[in-house]
C-alpha cells in the first residue's frame, strides 16, 4: 500500500521537476545539455555519494577481484623496508585461487556453517522481535518502559556488549557457570565446547539483532490502519485469523526489507564471532567473512590472493542471494 | 454447564492473559538489560571481585580513575570523538541529499544507483580491507581521522540514504511545489522546508551512523595503528591482550564507552519507531 502510493508521488514530483526545468532550457539543446539542464540538480545532489563509494568501494573492489586472479601474499607485494622499495613481484595466475577455495573443504564446512548461523539468526531475532513487538502494540501499563528496556541494546556499542558476554561466558569464573554450580550442575565450557560456542554466538547475535528488528515491526505494524481489524472483529474473526490475514500482510513490506537486509549483515557479521571467539575453538565458530580476515591479517604468512578471493565468492553467494530472494518477493507481487 | 462467555469490549483481555503479557515482557526486558547492567555493576568492584556474584559489596571508583588516569583513554576518546563527529555530519548531509534525489526527481541513473546502494551493504569487510588498506596508504591516509571517516561513510550512507528515501516520501510533494511557487529553487525546498520536516528521519539517520562509527572495530584496528592514534573499540581491543586479568578497569573502559552511545541513543530513541518504518516501509 505504502509502496503504491510513494510511487505514485514520487513519479509526479519527478515529472514536475522535469517540466519546469525543460521550460527555461534552449529550444534545440544538445542531447547531453538538455540532460544537464533537466538533471543537474539531482545529480548534483547525488554526487557526493558516488564519487566516495565509486572511490572508497570501487577501486578497491576492482583491486581486490584483481588480487584474487594472482598469488600475491605479504612477501611478494609492493612494500617499505626502512629506506628500501621493494617492487611487487606477484603474478597473475588466472582462477587458481577460485580453483582452490571451491575444491577445498574448509570452504564447504564454513559455508554449511554460515547459512545455519544466518538461517537460525535471522529467524529467531524476526521471531522474536514479532512476538514482542505485537505485544508492546497492545494497551499495556508500561509499554514506553518496556519498549526503551527492549531497545537498550541497540545503544550499546556491539563490540562492548560482545565483551560483556565474554565476562558472563567465562568458564572458571563467569556468572552462568557460578549461577548453575549453585544449582549443583556442572560448568559449561560456553565459549570453549564446539556445540556451546555455536549456541553461544546465535545467542549473543540474536540479543543484539532483536532491537532493530523489534522496532522495524513496531513501526510496520503501526503503519496498519486499526479500521482493518475493527471490521475482520465485527466480522468474527479470530485473534489468530486477524494476525494471519491483516497483521502478516500488512507487514510484508517491513518485514522483507528488514530480513533481506539483516540476512545480508548477519552472513558478513565480524564482530560477534571474532570478538566472542576468534572462530574457535578450533574453527568450529568461523564464517565466510572470519575466515577470509584471518587469511589476510592474522596467519603467516599473509595470504592476500586467496584472502581476496574468499571476499569475491562471498559477494556473489549474497548477490545471487540477493536476487533469489527478490524474485520470490517480486513473484508473490512485492513492489520494487 | 458451561459458563457463559464473558463479553468484553475491543482491546480488553482477561487478567490472565495481562498477567501472561506482563510476565513475558518483563522476561524480555531483563534479558534485554541484564548484560549491560552488569557490565555497570562489575566495573564498581574492586579488580579482586570482577567475578564475585554478589551486586557490590565494596564500592569503589578504583577502576575508572584507574582508566582514565594511567591509560591511553582519553586519547582513544579524543580520536573516535572527532573521527565519529565528522563522519555523521556529513553522513547526515550527503544521506539526506541523495534520499531526496531519489524520492523527488527521476533522473537517468536512478535504478543504477538503487542497486549500488544495495549492494554496497553486501560488501564483506574481508574483500575491501587490503585494497583499501594500499589505498589509504597510497594517499598517505593511514593513522589520519579522515581516512577512517571516509571508510565509515561508505559503510553507513548506502543504508541512511535508503531510510532517508522513504522518510521524504511520506511527506508530501504539495510542499515542495509550494515551495516553487514562492519562488525556491530545489536546493532552497529541499534545505528550508523538507529538512525541517525531515528531522526525525535525520534523528535516525545520526543514530545509526553514529553507532556504525562508535562501535566499528575492523578498519578501526587496521588502519589505525600506534597507542596514540587508536580509536576506542580499537583501544579496548589491545586492552583485552595486554591485560588479560584485568577485568576491571576493562569493564570501566567499556562503561565510559557506552555511555555516550547510551546518551544520543537517549536523545533520538522517540524518532526510533517512526523514523525507521518510513524507511523500512517504503524503500
Amino acid at each position: 500500500m505504502a509502496v503504491d502510493t510513494s510511487q505514485s508521488v514520487a513519479k509526479a514530483a519527478g515529472a514536475h521537476s522535469a517540466r519546469g526545468r525543460g521550460r527555461r532550457t534552449d529550444k534545440h539543446p544538445g542531447r547531453l545539455r538538455h540532460a544537464l539542464a533537466t538533471h543537474w540538480y539531482a545529480w548534483s545532489m547525488i554526487a557526493p555519494v558516488v564519487i566516495v563509494i565509486g572511490v572508497i568501494i570501487g577501486y578497491p573492489l576492482v583491486r581486490g577481484v584483481y588480487l584474487s586472479l594472482t598469488d600475491a601474499n605479504e612477501a611478494n607485494v609492493e612494500r617499505t623496508i626502512g629506506v628500501n622499495h621493494i617492487p611487487a613481484t606477484y603474478e597473475f595466475v588466472g582462477l587458481d585461487n577460485y580453483k582452490a577455495v571451491l575444491t577445498d573443504s574448509v570452504f564447504w564446512d564454513r559455508l554449511g556453517w554460515t547459512l545455519v548461523w544466518t538461517v537460525v539468526c535471522v529467524a529467531l531475532s524476526f521471531g522474536l522481535g514479532l512476538v514482542l513487538a505485537n505485544m508492546l502494540n497492545r494497551k499495556i501499563k508500561g509499554r514506553g518502559f518496556y519498549r526503551m528496556a527492549l531497545i537498550l541494546p541497540w545503544a550499546v556499542p556491539a563490540f562492548v556488549s560482545v565483551f560483556t558476554w565474554r565476562l558472563l561466558f567465562n568458564e572458571r569464573n563467569g556468572l552462568f557457570n557460578k549461577l548453575l554450580q549453585g544449582g549443583g550442575i556442572d560448568a559449561i565450557g560456553w565459549l570453549n565446547d564446539p556445540t556451546w560456542a555455536k549456541v553461544s554466538v546465535i545467542a549473543v547475535n540474536v540479543w543484539l539483532g532483536v532491537p532493530f528488528m523489534l522496532v522495524a515491526v513496531l513501526g510496520g505494524l503501526q503503519s496498519i490502519p486499526g479500521e482493518l481489524y475493527e471490521a475482520a472483529e465485527m466480522d468474527g474473526a479470530s485473534a489468530w485469523q486477524r494476525f494471519r490475514h491483516i497483521t502478516m500482510p500488512g507487514l510484508r513490506p517491513v518485514a522483507s526489507t528488514v530480513i533481506l537486509l539483516s540476512a545480508i549483515w548477519t552472513f558478513n557479521m565480524f564482530p560477534v564471532i571474532f570478538l566472542l571467539t576468534r572462530g574457535g575453538p578450533g574453527d568450529s565458530t568461523e564464517i565466510l567473512v572470519t575466515y577470509a580476515y584471518r587469511l589476510s591479517f592474522v596467519n603467516s604468512p599473509r595470504d592476500y590472493a586467496a584472502s581476496a578471493a574468499w571476499g569475491v565468492v562471498i559477494l556473489l553467494l549474497l548477490s545471487v542471494i540477493a536476487v533469489v530472494y527478490r524474485r520470490a518477493l517480486k513473484k508473490q507481487g512485492d513492489q520494487w | 454447564m458451561p459458563t457463559p462467555r464473558k463479553v468484553r469490549a475491543r482491546g480488553e483481555r482477561s487478567p490472565l492473559a495481562s498477567v501472561g503479557l506482563h510476565l513475558t515482557l518483563i522476561v524480555a526486558a531483563v534479558i534485554a538489560v541484564f548484560p549491560p547492567l552488569w557490565l555497570v555493576v562489575t566495573s564498581f568492584k574492586p579488580k579482586t571481585d570482577a567475578f564475585d556474584t554478589h551486586l557490590v559489596k565494596n564500592f569503589t571508583l578504583g577502576n575508572y580513575t584507574h582508566v582514565i588516569k594511567d591509560t591511553e583513554f582519553l586519547t582513544w576518546l579524543g580520536n573516535s570523538l572527532i573521527v565519529v563527529g565528522l563522519t555523521t555530519v556529513i553522513g547526515v548531509f550527503i544521506s539526506a541529499t541523495t534520499g531526496y534525489a531519489v524520492s523527488r526527481f527521476r533522473f537517468p541513473g536512478l535504478r543504477p544507483l538503487m542497486w549500488m546502494l544495495l549492494i554496497t551493504q553486501m560488501f564483506p569487510v574481508a574483500i575491501l580491507i587490503v585494497p583499501l588498506y594500499n589505498l589509504l596508504a597510497g594517499l598517505g591516509l593511514l593513522n589520519q581521522p579522515v581516512g577512517l571517516v571516509v571508510t565509515y561513510l561508505t559503510v553507513a550512507v548506502p543504508f541512511c540514504a535508503w531510510m532517508m528515501k522513504g522518510y521524504f516520501d511520506g511527506i508530501p510533494v504539495e510542499i515542495d511545489e509550494a515551495g516553487r511557487v514562492d519562488g525556491l529553487n530545489p536546493f532552497g525546498t529541499f534545505w528550508r522546508l523538507i529538512m525541517p520536516l525531515a528531522k526525525p528521519g535525520l534523528a535516525v539517520t545520526a543514530f545509526y551512523t553514529f553507532i556504525t562509527g562508535w562501535a566499528e572495530v575492523a578498519y578501526a584496528s587496521a588502519f589505525m595503528t600506534g597507542e596514540e592514534n587508536l580509536t576506542l573499540a580499537g583501544g579496548l581491543q589491545s586492552f583485552v591482550n595486554q591485560y588479560t586479568a584485568e577485568w576491571g578497569s576493562l569493564t570501566a573502559a567499556a562503561v565510559l564507552i557506552a555511555a555516550p552511545a547510551a546518551v544520543v541513543f537517549g536523545l533520538v530513541q522517540r524518532h526510533l519507531v517512526s523514523g525507521l518504518t518510513a524507511g523500512a516501509t517504503k524503500s
